[in-house]
């Protein structure tokens, strides 16, 4: 089913007699659910965009390409800087707006502007009984009610499946330069990168892969060549600085984990502290990719390793295993709060429909 | 507020020994000229004192409190500092109110990872000064923040003047220790700050003590910046103003914050704080930060934009004590509008390409009531406060200011905004919910309300319209 509007999606909902496997171009679904296909992505548009206001509400199924071309129309941007996970992934298909809200997938420029999450003004959704929710709206300030924008951001579905998503944007910087540092230990490495995030340097990206440390700043072009210029006087190692379209082409390598691509083995996202990153890839092995100052990791593991996984990141953290067969995906939720999951769902989809499983 | 269940109150004596057994001696408070103190907050047109209040201090008092309230049926108030403009921590006269004031402990600094853990009834202020001589802040900055707790914030989803850059209290939220209303105790989120399976944390987050106590909580915490700088800029007309607004931020340029005042408001601060403010229709606070070059690089642009629209002024601080003066007006305009009368603050918030229709309507209905309106506010975010000034002593004068204030916050709705950007629903707006919200929209969230407390005890009254919650509570 490909609904065109939000009252044709209402009624594939209300309607359907089984399970839904709800897809916005399914390029970043994760998990085991089954059931009939419900495809977000003739849910396509833009319901307002003002600049002046830094304020974009699309449908949901409009293609995250879509967004970023408009956006860029009046030099803006996501600030959250959303991956494209489909190389990581093998996947084909067209990445929606609303699959990246639903996946609260969020980028290297998270450690400053926040996820998708932070992001997100307000949404419109169908819950399982077929009915229209909408909460928040398209300002930036709105304590009215409970949030059911961060709770569906993220939810990946199983509470609802989006119609309409409205994002706080940004302005793209003026410039951008990245600090290319080589010769550290990774865990040297690490520490440069958490020594940029403690500086008041406006950090906005700080990843390693690769043998190398990436320290990003973006801003006006003085404010970007000053803060370049203080960071590599604070740096260790072999410090080289790409600007412009070469640091960024850097950023996209981290953003859509390409240096672990088309690799045999299965990939793992944790979720950690930054001190305790490069411990846990010590003790796991593997090829790694740290963000977020290595409070992101993405590590490539041969398969079966999931019992270990979860043990060196065990109060610290969590792992979400993004690419292998068969076994859990998701990370167990402790069991009060697995009650209180459950019980959401229960209230917004009674009938146990909308990506039944998915989430373990 | 609802009718007191009077089998509760007739059980007083019962449930405060019971409560004395769970809690040290001094934690219990039954006394009535006592638990006047918690007859209100800072919304003080409405008191009631409650049936008992109880100041715990640790996770563990608190569970017992709620398990003891819980058996006994027993509504529970959340109370932090007791600063909500709302009536958020409003008693009911069946109610136990829990103060969270002496949980005030910091309890874990970490620099490397960016956060600190702290008890909920810490002041926001004092957040920032447990870190401030190691070169971090906390960044949400209500302007009650000498006195509010973390606890109020974060049911509130707190903001604050600078949170055009740094987000409000839910985006520097990373977890929290959180008590239900049978005494559970769970964990939320954590330092890591992504969350794991559905985001519960982003919902407690702005649920005004409706889920559950919040006890502990880890914060995200950011390296200060070198410097920060005020521009002022007065302008002849609302309308340019707000295009000048609108210009910097197209520009990329991203103050910190955009602070708004209208003349009325001005007016009444020059005569109270001597700040000396031009006479002119609006008046523009921009400040920067960054290091000195970076300060002047933005300054310069910023600058540029204003001249262009043609400002009666353009006022830059050369020193730090320029910079205060500059501040000393817009941090002096609640006092000085309370100096002229009493008054009321609203917070609704409108999308800004709004603002010049919407201070227009403010003033026509400024002239239907007859009462007078100062406004100051968050223009970078379209963060309303008007400030209805009113005599309290004058019979009718407070009725027709919340008629007044219930017309402003529809408008705000009607434009595209919404009822409250900081302060929160509370018992202030919880009737006119309906103006915003669908009845699917907000059963939607009662919903949510059912899973976490499902006997509807903790901090009844407030957010949803009575009669619409009518048939919950009664279960």
């Amino acid at each position: 089913m490909r609904p065109k509007t939000e009252a044709e999606l209402v009624e594939a909902v209300a309607g359907a007699t089984g399970p839904l496997l709800l897809r916005g171009g399914g390029t970043r679904t994760l998990g085991h659910a089954m059931g009939e296909v419900l495809e977000t992505g003739g849910l396509t548009g833009v319901e307002l965009y003002e600049p002046g206001a830094l304020t974009l509400v699309v449908r949901a199924g409009t293609p995250l390409a879509e967004v970023d071309r408009v956006l860029a129309g009046e030099r803006q941007r996501l600030a959250f800087e959303p991956p494209d996970l489909r190389g990581l992934l093998g996947r084909e298909g067209v990445s929606t707006i609303g699959g990246v809200l639903a996946a609260n997938a969020s980028g290297p420029r998270r450690v400053q502007a926040g996820a998708a999450r932070d992001a997100a003004l307000g949404v419109r959704f169908v819950d399982g009984t077929g009915t229209v929710v909408k909460n928040g709206g398209r300002v930036m300030k709105n304590v009215t009610g409970y949030d059911l924008v961060k709770l569906l951001a993220g939810s990946r579905g199983v509470l609802g499946v989006l119609s309409e998503v409205g994002f706080k944007v940004q302005a793209l910087p003026e410039a951008e330069a990245t600090l290319v540092i080589e010769g550290l230990s990774d865990e040297a490495g690490l520490k440069a990168l958490r020594v940029a995030l403690g500086s008041p340097f406006d950090i906005s990206g700080a990843a390693r892969h690769s043998g190398r440390s990436l320290i990003r700043v973006e801003g006006m072009a003085g404010s970007v060549a000053y803060r370049t210029g203080q960071l590599r006087d604070r740096m260790g190692g072999e410090v080289t600085v790409a600007e412009g379209e070469a640091s960024a082409a850097l950023w996209r390598e981290v953003r859509d984990v390409v240096p672990l691509q088309g690799k045999p083995g299965e990939v793992w996202r944790i979720a950690t502290l930054p001190t305790a990153a490069a411990e846990i890839v010590a003790v796991l092995g593997g090829e790694a990719l740290w963000d977020w100052g290595g409070g992101l990791i993405w590590l490539l593991l041969d398969p079966g390793r999931g019992a270990e996984v979860a043990a060196a990141v065990a109060g610290r953290g969590h792992a979400t295993r993004v690419l292998g067969q068969g076994g859990p995906v998701f990370p167990p939720e402790a069991p009060e709060v697995a009650v209180l999951a459950a019980g959401l769902k229960a209230k917004f989809d009674p009938r146990g429909i909308l990506n039944a499983g998915m989430m373990g | 507020m609802p009718a007191p269940d009077q089998g509760v109150i007739a059980r007083k004596a019962r449930i405060v020994a019971r409560l004395r057994s769970v809690l040290p001696a001094d934690a219990v408070i039954d006394a009535p000229e006592e638990l006047r103190a918690y007859e209100c907050d800072a919304l003080t047109a409405y008191r009631c004192p409650p049936l008992a209040a109880v100041l715990p201090r640790t996770t563990a008092e608190v569970s017992a409190v709620l398990r003891v309230c819980w058996q006994e049926g027993v509504p529970m108030v959340p109370r932090g500092s007791g600063t909500s403009l709302a009536g958020g921590a409003m008693p009911t006269a069946d109610s136990v109110i829990l103060g969270v004031a002496r949980m005030n402990a910091v309890l874990e600094t970490d620099y490397e990872n960016r956060f600190i853990r702290v008890q909920s009834g810490r002041t926001n202020l004092s957040v920032s000064g447990a870190v401030e001589a190691d070169g971090f802040f906390y960044a949400p900055d209500p302007s009650s923040q000498l006195a509010c707790a973390i606890a109020g914030n974060i049911a509130m989803n707190s903001g604050g003047a600078h949170c055009l850059k740094y987000g409000v209290t839910t985006n520097n939220l990373l977890g929290v220790t959180l008590v239900q209303m049978d005494g559970t105790v769970i964990t939320l989120g954590g330092p890591w700050g992504e969350p794991s399976g559905l985001d519960l944390l982003g919902v407690v987050c702005g649920s005004e003590g409706q889920l559950g106590v919040v006890t502990e909580a880890w914060l995200r915490i950011l390296p200060k910046p070198e410097g920060a700088r005020p521009v002022l800029v007065g302008f002849n007309s609302n309308e340019v103003a707000g295009a000048c607004v609108a210009d910097i931020i197209r520009a990329g340029i991203l103050p910190v914050a955009i602070e708004f005042m209208d003349r009325p408001c001005i007016r009444a601060t020059e005569a109270f704080a001597h700040a000396g403010y031009p006479d002119c229709e609006a008046l523009l606070i921009i400040e920067v930060e960054g290091s000195e070059a970076e300060i002047a690089e933005q300054l310069g642009r910023i600058r540029q934009i204003a001249l262009a629209h043609d400002p009666v002024e353009f006022r830059e601080a050369a020193d730090e004590d320029q910079a205060r003066r500059i501040w000393l007006g817009r941090k002096s305009a609640f006092g000085a509008m309370g100096q002229i009368n009493d008054y009321m603050c609203l917070d609704g918030t409108i999308p800004v390409s709004s603002l010049p229709h919407v201070l227009r309507r403010i003033g026509e209905m400024s002239r239907d009531f007859g009462l007078d309106v100062g406004n100051v506010f968050h223009a970078g975010d379209g963060n309303m406060h008007p400030l209805i000034l009113f005599d309290a002593n004058k019979p009718g004068d407070l009725e027709k200011c919340e008629a007044f204030g219930a017309e402003i916050l529809k408008l705000c709705v009607e434009v595209g905004g919404c009822l409250t950007g900081e302060h929160g629903v509370g018992i202030e707006k919880r009737d006119l919910m309906a103006v915003q919200f669908a009845p699917a929209d907000m059963e939607a969230q009662m919903r949510i309300k059912d899973v976490f407390d499902p006997k509807w005890l903790l901090n009844p009254a407030k957010v949803f319209p009575l009669a619409t919650t009518a048939t919950r509570r009664a279960g």
